[in-house]
């Protein structure tokens, strides 16, 4: 059990069953009054932000959550597949779920699942990504209009600004973190 | 920024880091400085009472950190009544204090007290010498009569307010200060509804607290529902607590004993009776007492929304 002097940003705790993440949180003591803690949380399944103040002596059971490695096999019908690398066992993600992360996921990707009460509700993805340019306009020579860089469309459907170099059927490293070209695979 | 945010960077980080604080560290000194010739050219005696006591004053929402048997004083209180007691009366120290499980935008685990006393006045009085000394050290500084802090204008001009925490709570809480008290959200509201309208555009006195928030308070004579206690808020921020003192030595023995009670009933440490300043208090001069937040009262001139800007160290920063 969590108490609340152990409350900051970031500490995962669970209210009426499920799991919320603290994103703000104040501490604060009126003149000789008792200490009040008040916390915005969001539910780490929907996504609802809730404002709740505790105080000293308030306890909370900590989020019973789990990150395990797990392979992306495929999606259909908005439905992302994955496997557990260790019990081989399958679960999956809803689209909301994904997220940003649909951009950068290519089959056999291994990534982190975030499993609540053994429920899969959360995806991590590795820092970098290597994913395959299969669009990508030819670079006119001396073109200053568009500056340094130029649109490109990956494997996954994602579109990004690169460096004017970069062809169709290049390979090249994303940092998933900021959805940004980082260099070109040798 | 947020309290707290800076600490585990690298040895350069920190070196730049204080190295940001100059002007406000400065501006520290220099309030701390004015302080202290307000007082002495009025005539008071600056006293320095030990950090280390074997009995703080029961409070059941102030708690102090053990040291070996003893502990460190969470405010300087009951030495200086035993020195006013015994025939000082005017007196004031700066000084550490330490108050266990307080950290954040505006509480450090260990802080700066202005403390004063001066028999033969009661709140009200004190209310005035508040103003001047602070409308002293805003002069000394070069502030004049109005200080800006996070968009707000505070007008130091006398004279300022004061609002009764009934009226307040009339005014700017969903609920009565009868409902608060009953249903024990009267530090919540003023907290969340009513601190956040104090002080601007001028500091405002809040006065008259309920009886049972004023463990060393007197009551007031014609309604002893209430203590002669007051709070002065700048810009929403509490920067000091006053009271006419307790002198009677029942009723301040029993007030410890329920506040004692009630922290054994929390589950909190129960901290042994102050006898010696009980015995003390039989002597004690009709007199007024503050403790004012020597960090907050720099926050507010130095513009600074959070603690962490105006101290050296942080505890996370050690």
């Amino acid at each position: 059990m969590y108490n609340s002097s152990d409350l900051k940003k970031g500490l995962k705790i669970q209210i009426d069953e499920e799991p919320y993440v603290v994103i703000d949180f104040q501490f604060s003591k009126p003149g000789k009054g008792q200490s009040l803690y008040r916390c915005k949380l969001r539910n780490m399944i929907t996504g609802v932000i809730i404002d709740r103040t505790y105080r000293s002596g308030d306890a909370f059971e900590p989020a019973n959550l789990e990150q395990r490695k797990m392979q992306y096999l495929y999606n259909q019908d908005r439905v992302f597949y994955f496997m557990d690398v260790e019990t081989y066992e399958q679960s999956s993600l809803n689209e909301d779920q994904v997220g940003e992360a649909k951009n950068f996921l290519i089959d056999n990707l291994q990534v982190e699942i975030l499993l609540f009460d053994n429920r899969p509700i959360g995806i991590t993805l590795p820092n970098f990504v290597d994913l395959t340019v299969t669009r990508a306009d030819p670079w006119v020579k001396g073109d200053s209009v568009s500056g340094n860089s130029k649109p490109v469309t990956l494997e996954t459907g994602y579109a990004l600004r690169v460096p004017p170099f970069i062809e169709e059927g290049t390979k090249i490293t994303i940092d998933t973190r900021t959805g940004e070209y980082v260099t070109r695979v040798k | 920024m947020s309290p707290g945010s800076n600490n585990g960077d690298s040895f350069n980080g920190q070196e730049q880091r204080l190295a940001a604080k100059k002007s406000y560290l400065w501006l520290r000194a220099r309030i701390i400085q004015a302080i202290r010739l307000f007082f002495i050219e009025k005539g008071y005696l600056e006293v320095e009472t030990p950090h280390l006591i074997p009995a703080p004053a029961p409070e059941l929402h102030i708690d102090a950190i053990s040291a070996s048997k003893a502990f460190l004083h969470t405010s300087p209180e009951l030495c200086m009544k035993r020195l006013l007691s015994a025939g000082y009366p005017k007196l004031f120290q700066i000084c550490r204090c330490f108050r266990q499980g307080e950290r954040g935008e505006n509480h450090l685990p260990e802080f700066t007290i202005l403390e004063w006393y001066r028999a033969g006045i009661d709140y009200r009085e004190l209310m005035d010498e508040v103003e001047e000394m602070i409308l002293f050290v805003s002069h000394r500084l070069g502030f004049g009569e109005s200080i800006d802090f996070q968009g707000h204008a505070v007008d130091l001009k006398s004279p300022w307010h004061s609002i009764s925490v009934r009226e307040a709570f009339q005014r700017y809480a969903s609920m009565s200060m009868e409902s608060s008290m009953e249903s024990g959200r009267f530090d919540e509201a003023m907290v969340q509804e009513i601190e956040p309208n104090l002080g601007v555009p001028k500091p405002t006195f809040l006065y008259d607290y309920p009886a049972s928030l004023a463990a060393l308070a007197r009551l007031k004579q014609d309604d002893p529902a209430y203590a002669e206690r007051f709070e002065l808020y700048m810009a929403g921020l509490e920067v000091a607590n006053a009271f006419t003192e307790l002198t009677d030595v029942r009723e301040q023995r029993e007030r410890f004993e329920s506040e004692r009670e009630r922290r054994r009933q929390q589950g909190k440490t129960v901290y042994p009776l102050p006898e010696k300043f009980l015995r003390s208090l039989h002597h004690m001069p009709q007199s007024a007492g503050i403790a004012l937040g020597v960090d907050r009262l720099v926050m507010l001139f130095a513009g600074q929304p959070c603690i962490d800007q105006v101290v050296s160290f942080t505890p996370e920063e050690l």
